[in-house]
């Protein structure tokens, strides 16, 4: 039997898809899980183009719903990882085709057969979130070190709570080491300790995920990407590895090495 | 002097600090679940007990919801009423 993960985090655009696209690869490819992604943003989807899988979809999550397809018909099955599997989200159809019911059925189902099934949840916290969360067992939270970004987590903390999902755990993405050190950017310290919960994993500011998100290939296989490097890790500690949080240091600006020559400011 | 220290040192409160308050103070707000209807409840509810005995200024009656220090490290969520007061009545004490 295995686990069902809802990614979720209030806010739009902080890096749900991103995040449940590497995690899901990094599973398959570092842990070789059989791991399914589900898209649960019915009517947006966007996991199938993170992932390159877009021009690979027959069947949809609402086509097995209704019964339109067997379940296994609409698995896509990633060719380039073994054991990773995507369900894409219907494009044309309304949210509420599905109902909370029927996303618990489906996940009990995708669970027999695989290690991991993630649920990628729409932005909001209404009848899209509500499916997607409804036939989880655990919760990722994503947010990013903006004001905004972590009010929303704050919100979906709450009402996970109130769905009986305890102990989520969060990721935070989009850190930029510079802007932290200047003091112009909200620290993992300070995040963690207004959210009191459990922190996942750190992804910092990376080009890499653009270039990826362009070729449609996961960072987390880019041998390069210092978010790759970051979802790798993910990945680890979600199999019980206990790996330390990466490192954010940034090297010195001529300024502060400057400073330092002067004993103005003393390296952190 | 102060100038050129200016320029090396930063005096300014920082904008992550800035971020963190600001988002505290949303968050009490958030998780209360005090709505404005429920904040002028309390005012009005406010006024009438105490206009017994006080007159005030109710336009200058101010109910909020705050953040306050309660001791080194904790901080805890408060209810904050400023009632300016014009006059104490002096009607019968039991």
């Amino acid at each position: 039997m295995g686990q069902v993960i809802v990614i979720t985090s209030g806010k739009g655009g902080v890096g749900k898809t991103t995040t449940t696209a590497n995690i899901g690869t990094g599973l398959a490819l570092l842990k070789h899980r059989k791991v399914v992604m589900i898209d649960a943003d019915i009517g947006l989807r966007n996991l199938d183009v993170v992932m390159g899988l877009e021009n690979r979809i027959v069947y949809d999550l609402v086509d097995v719903v209704q019964g339109v397809c067997r379940l296994k018909q609409a698995l896509i099955r990633d060719k380039r990882f073994e054991n990773l599997y995507l369900l894409p989200a219907a494009q044309t159809k309304d949210k509420n085709a599905v109902s909370p019911e029927q996303m618990k059925n489906l996940c009990e189902q995708l669970r027999e057969d695989f290690d991991y099934v993630l649920v990628d949840c729409p932005a909001g916290i209404e009848q899209g979130f509500k499916n997607a969360i409804a036939g989880a067992d655990k919760a990722i939270i994503v947010t990013t070190p903006e004001v905004s970004a972590v009010r929303d987590a704050d919100r979906v903390i709450g009402l996970l709570e109130a769905e009986g999902l305890n102990e989520p755990q969060l990721i935070i993405n989009r850190i930029r080491p510079d802007m932290v050190k200047r003091g112009d950017m909200m620290d993992i310290d300070d995040i963690i300790d207004i959210l009191a919960i459990d922190l996942l994993g750190v992804i910092p500011e990376d080009e890499r995920i653009v270039i990826s998100t362009n070729r449609g290939e996961p960072a987390v296989a880019d041998e390069n990407s210092k978010a790759g490097q970051a979802y790798r890790n993910i990945a680890r500690r979600l199999e019980g590895e206990n790996i330390p949080i990466m490192s954010l240091d940034v090297e010195p600006t001529l300024m502060e090495r400057i400073k330092m020559l002067f004993g103005l400011r003393s390296r952190r | 002097m102060m100038d050129f220290l200016r320029l090396f040192g930063r005096e300014d409160v920082s904008s992550k600090d800035i971020a963190k308050e600001r988002l505290r103070l949303i968050l009490v707000h958030d998780r209360a679940n005090v709505s404005p209807q429920f904040l002028e409840m309390i005012k009005s509810q406010i006024i009438n007990i105490i206009s017994d005995y006080v007159d005030i200024e109710e336009e200058g009656l101010e109910v909020k919801l705050t953040r306050m220090k309660k001791g080194e490290e904790i901080t805890v969520p408060a209810l904050v009423a400023n009632i300016p007061i014009k006059r104490i009545k002096h009607v019968a004490r039991v």
